[in-house]
């Protein structure tokens, strides 16, 4: 659990009186603490509307190996709202990238966040993050499911969405050989 | 939230697949002792329709049609969402005049979608005559949808780089006229919903989920606002001309004065936020630029143009039940390479645990519908099965439900 030494009230007060950190700020406390381990970083603005005010969003590619101590740098820095985990299969590796904001809750501060990460194919492994995040769990539970991905220390291993009966090995959203191509020619067999 | 060894003294109670509270399919696991519950266990997936894979063979435009179908209820946020990220990736430029007009369907749709949600909770706890009246004045919500695009579920309204359908000058008189009509009825299901003694003692102190729950387990929408959590995309960010309206995100504390985070105060955020949807779209027609409606307005024009970006983007857009978010990566083929959706139901299926700990069987209906759960939003690949244990069916809970709302009366 997140900052267990905290009383729900102090959590509560701590989040809330965060302050606030631009783009810039932010990205340089990652890149202090983790340096190389930390690649790709963009900051992307976008504007909309008459009065062109801007959003702010930071994609950055951590090392899989400082993955769990980003989250954990992260929840330090400011607790994160996590919205989603999505996943890509870029062929060699798995591409997982967690979506996350900061700076909620003040008229147009908010920052997106997307932290991706790669994963080999031949191990493809990561550590959980709901103790930090207990809202990664059916995020961490998709992940599973429909890419392959084993997450190390998941608090609830089962399926979320698919089936039971669902055969053992296939993930649909898989491009290779483990993906759904064999299943949907001969639908008919699949179903008893 | 693994299933415990059921002890001698508590009992499972399986509600669903066939529901308990809403009219889709989710599976509830409860551990009961007497009459209160002690733990419960949520089972998701019986209508994943597979709908990010079946995007694999289409272009981007027949996407947003694919997504407008995933929810019924929410068909103006799915498609807005993935334009969000589909221009997001493809860095296209709106004019300024359909940022506007996609506010006004935005929150025309959280009007529509709040007033049916308040007669789904007023018939879980018995008061019917509450929800013929709340999908009285729905009708009138569709009537106004259906003017002004067309088509009163799916709307087709959308289109990447702008939206299809203009608002003209000749068509404001009528949208004052529904607005005005909406603000009074407004008043009245404010005085049902905030005033009767039945709902208060259904409502009040009952599926109380806490700040410091809502904030780790990510809750969004109105059921994180209703614990006191300002969290808000419309508020926090600059999409859509939300950036230029005058917004505050709104909690149960601006009526009220302090926030419990119970049924009640759910209640009381949605009714809030029908009236602050209903001076967002005063304001938008009072500001709205003139100018063109959409970027590109040659189809074929459009997809040609996307087909050469190679490139990730996410759209994020404040449906009625919370944030809604997609990301799409496209890699210079017709398709893109990977879409992905997360609905707002999403991430509110594990605040239900703490919501429902510790109350009565009787309550689950409501405190259930009280996050507004849009279960087809939430799976999207399907396949029925599961469920042959001794059931409560959806009929026996209700009956239950209506049951203690006429003891306590």
């Amino acid at each position: 659990m997140a900052e267990k030494n905290l009383t729900p009230e102090q959590f509560v007060d701590k989040v809330m009186a965060e302050k606030n950190l631009t783009p810039e700020q932010f990205v340089d406390k990652f890149k202090d603490e983790f340096k190389t381990n930390i690649k790709d970083v963009k900051i992307k603005r976008r504007a909309a509307g008459s009065k062109k005010n801007e959003t702010a969003s930071i994609w950055m590619k951590v090392d899989k190996s400082a993955f769990k101590k980003v989250i954990e740098h992260l929840c330090k820095l400011q607790f994160p709202h996590l919205a989603v985990a999505s996943g890509n299969d870029l062929g060699k590796t798995i591409e997982l990238i967690y979506h996350f904001t900061v700076n909620f809750g003040k008229r147009m501060e908010e920052i997106n966040l997307h932290i991706s990460v790669e994963l080999p194919k031949s191990k493809p492994e990561i550590e959980t993050i709901c103790d930090w995040i207990p809202g990664a769990l059916i995020t961490e539970r998709e992940k599973m499911e429909m890419l392959g991905v084993k997450i190390i220390g998941i608090p609830d291993d089962r399926r979320c969405f698919l089936p039971d009966d669902f055969p053992k090995d296939v993930y649909p959203w898989r491009r290779d050989e483990k993906g759904l191509e064999k299943l949907y020619k001969n639908l008919h067999e699949v179903k008893k | 939230m693994s299933p415990k060894a059921t002890t001698k003294t508590t009992y499972h109670i399986p509600v669903g697949p066939i529901h308990p509270a809403l009219k889709e399919p989710v599976l509830f696991e409860f551990e009961i002792d007497g009459e209160r519950i002690v733990d419960v266990d949520v089972k998701l997936g019986h209508v994943h329709r597979a709908v990010e894979w079946a995007s694999r063979k289409r272009n981007p435009i027949q996407i947003l049609y694919l997504a407008e179908r995933i929810c019924g209820i929410c068909s103006y946020c799915h498609p807005a969402a993935f334009a969000l990220a589909v221009e997001d990736a493809a860095d296209i430029v709106i004019p300024e005049r359909a940022e506007y007009l996609r506010v006004i369907q935005g929150e025309w749709e959280r009007v529509t979608s709040h007033i049916l949600w308040a007669g789904v909770a007023a018939h879980e706890i018995g008061f019917d005559t509450v929800l013929f009246l709340t999908w009285q004045i729905r009708e009138r919500a569709l009537d106004l949808t259906e003017f002004l695009t067309g088509n009163r579920i799916t709307k087709g309204i959308i289109m990447i780089g702008g939206i299809r359908r203009d608002i003209t000058a000749d068509m404001l008189p009528r949208i004052q006229k529904d607005l005005d009509y909406f603000k009074e009825c407004y008043g009245k299901l404010g005085k049902i919903f905030l005033e009767d003694k039945t709902i208060k003692l259904r409502s009040q102190g009952v599926g109380i989920l806490e700040k410091e729950d809502a904030l780790k387990l990510c809750a969004v929408g109105p059921t994180t606002r209703a614990s006191g959590v300002k969290k808000d995309v419309r508020v926090d960010t600059s999409y859509f001309a939300y950036g230029d309206l005058d917004i505050n995100c709104i909690t149960p504390a601006d009526l009220t004065g302090t926030i419990t985070g119970d049924v009640y105060d759910r209640i009381i955020q949605r009714l809030l936020e029908v009236k602050q949807s209903i001076d967002l779209i005063e304001q938008c027609v009072d500001k709205m630029p003139g100018g063109d409606i959409v970027a590109e307005p040659k189809i074929a024009k459009l997809l040609n143009q996307l087909k050469k970006v190679n490139g990730e983007g996410v759209g994020r857009h404040e449906a009625p039940r919370g944030e809604v978010i997609h990301y799409v990566k496209l890699d210079g083929n017709d398709a893109p390479f990977t879409w992905k959706v997360r609905a707002p139901t999403y991430n509110n299926i594990l605040p239900w645990i703490p919501m429902l700990k510790g109350e009565q069987i009787a309550d689950i209906p409501i405190v259930a519908a009280s996050t507004d759960p849009c279960m087809s939003c939430t799976n999207r690949v399907g396949i029925v099965k599961d469920g042959n244990k001794y059931e409560l069916t959806k009929e026996q809970l209700h009956k239950m439900c209506v049951e203690k709302t006429r003891r306590l009366m």
